[in-house]
């Protein structure tokens, strides 16, 4: 290993880190005027030009609040749940190639921290740790809101880790890969060749699971405001309460890009075109995920694992037999 | 180099969790101990160039210690210490650091006597995961296919003993329909207890 090597890598998880802090930020501040737009509101104003230094009034009130740990919570752990939502977000973006590689003064880069060969397997998994962040802060906060939290939380997760997983199984069978940028290149022939065309099934529940897995609207149950309060979050005051959302939006942005490049081509080519398709797709993605929350109501638990276990999981293993046995004959 | 510090700071983050796990009687702090001491194993995997080991092992125990996370709630109270009852310490000890040594006995053995080597080295021209595939399906195909039966019937188990009452959501039903349908349960049961 050299040095180079090693600065590079520095370097990519630096910029990774600031990129998508900033842009977690960012999102609240389009959540807000996107919901606001469709409800016929102007949303933040006041704060700069359109409003855009909200974000940055929003931040210097999260970082500057009293940290207060309350009475009775399990110290340790109340402390670092929030921090490992955060913090996993951000592990899991490093298996996730960003843009095709390019060219600056002779020297190419690679915008993936770590080129693994079963990449996808580690976002997913490394994804799915976040969710301990919302169970942890929920055991530990000694309020009976947040331990409703917790457990809908952990049930969230058991059921909708299977979804992704059995929907994600077809298109990788027909890839024959796990590493993201395999994936990426089985595609790079055009908007024909896009796994979305033959897997439709897969990309649908994959979508879906997204939603559950980071918590969004329809699957917003695990901090439903107007039946638990915060959820795991009620207790919770100043950053460690923001590093809870700072996770979710990053998480947002990464599992936009998983779908994008899993199911619509990617990056393509890996031209500068493709490159910029890319950050297209991830655009609508997320945008996607703000037009639901204004659209739809949220579902009830008993709904939500009705959906999971009777419906949504016996059409992916019937879709995961079929493509086997397309593929076989 | 890096791999040795890798190792050595895995090893001791590994060992400092399971030994909270099981010297604490705060029930999340041990629960959260070992998921992380979970988490810990799969860089040793990593570290060996398992990738897709290391990935499953961060998949499965994530998943399978959440469960546990359920059962810890629905047993204990989180917030507070749970009161053991030892009736011997001095045979726990003796029993446990004899289980320790054995351990370590079967792991060190081989590597002593220089008799270990790998039935099926990393291939590099095969990736990760179809190597595991390709033993998975032939050398080991009769235990994989006995673990899928096993499942299977944990599975079937599982639903026969929950599944009563399930095409009813109590979430629909009234209180008094409730009530009800409790009545008739315990009627039921203490007539199959004169039977």
């Amino acid at each position: 290993m050299d040095m180079a090597f090693i600065i590079e890598t520095i370097v990519k998880i630096v910029v990774i880190l600031l990129v998508f802090s900033a842009l977690a930020g960012l999102g609240t501040y389009f959540e807000r005027k996107v919901l606001a737009f469709m409800q016929r509101r102007l949303g933040p104003m006041h704060v700069g030009p359109f409003g855009l230094l909200q974000v940055a009034a929003d931040g210097i009130k999260l970082f500057t609040k009293e940290d207060i740990i309350p009475q009775n919570v399990v110290k340790p752990i109340f402390k670092i749940a929030p921090v490992i939502t955060a913090a996993t977000a951000f592990m899991a973006a490093a298996a996730i190639p960003f843009w095709p590689q390019f060219t600056v003064f002779g020297y190419t880069v690679h915008p993936i921290v770590a080129d693994v060969n079963i990449g996808i397997l580690y976002v997913l998994g490394v994804m799915a740790i976040g969710l301990y962040g919302p169970l942890l802060g929920g055991m530990a906060s000694a309020n009976k809101f947040s331990l409703i939290s917790a457990a809908r939380s952990a049930a969230v997760f058991i059921s909708y880790e299977v979804i992704s997983g059995l929907s994600l199984l077809a298109p990788l069978m027909l890839v024959g890969s796990l590493s993201l940028i395999d994936i990426n290149n089985y595609q790079a022939g055009g908007i024909g060749n896009w796994i979305v065309w033959s897997q439709p099934v897969a990309f649908i529940l994959f979508w879906i699971a997204a939603f559950a897995e980071t918590g969004r609207t329809p699957f917003h149950l695990v901090a439903n405001d107007h039946e638990i309060i915060d959820g795991f979050g009620t207790e919770y005051s100043g950053m460690r309460w923001g590093l809870f959302f700072i996770g979710e939006y990053a998480n947002m942005f990464f599992i936009s890009f998983v779908i994008a490049i899993i199911f619509l081509g990617g990056f393509g080519d890996g031209s500068i075109a493709g490159a910029f398709q890319l950050l297209l797709k991830v655009a609508f993605f997320f945008f996607f995920f703000l037009w639901t929350r204004a659209a739809w109501p949220d579902v009830r638990p008993d709904q939500l694992m009705w959906l999971c276990w009777k419906v949504l999981m016996p059409i992916a293993v019937i879709n995961v037999v079929i493509t086997g046995l397309v593929m076989m004959f | 180099m890096f791999e040795a510090i890798a190792f050595y700071l895995f090893a001791a983050l590994t060992i400092v969790m399971f030994t909270i796990t099981v010297m604490t009687s705060q029930a999340l702090y041990a629960l959260t101990a070992m998921a992380a001491g979970m988490i810990f194993i799969s860089a040793f995997f990593f570290i060996l160039g398992a990738d897709f080991l290391g990935a499953i092992q961060i998949i499965v125990y994530t998943g399978a210690v959440m469960a546990i996370y359920a059962f810890g709630m629905m047993f204990f109270d989180t917030t507070r210490n749970v009161i053991e009852k030892r009736s011997n310490p001095r045979f726990v000890v003796v029993l446990g650091a004899l289980a320790a040594v054995l351990v370590v006995f079967i792991v060190l053995a081989p590597i002593v006597t220089t008799n270990l080597n790998a039935n099926y080295p990393i291939d590099l021209a095969v990736g990760n995961s179809q190597a595991i595939g390709m033993v998975l399906f032939t050398k080991y195909l009769v235990p994989f296919e006995l673990a899928a039966v096993m499942l299977l019937v944990a599975m079937i188990a599982g639903i026969v003993l929950a599944g009563k009452k399930m095409d009813k959501s109590l979430t629909l039903m009234t209180e008094e329909d409730i009530a009800l349908m409790h009545d008739s349960f315990t009627h039921e049961a203490t007539q199959e207890e004169a039977h």
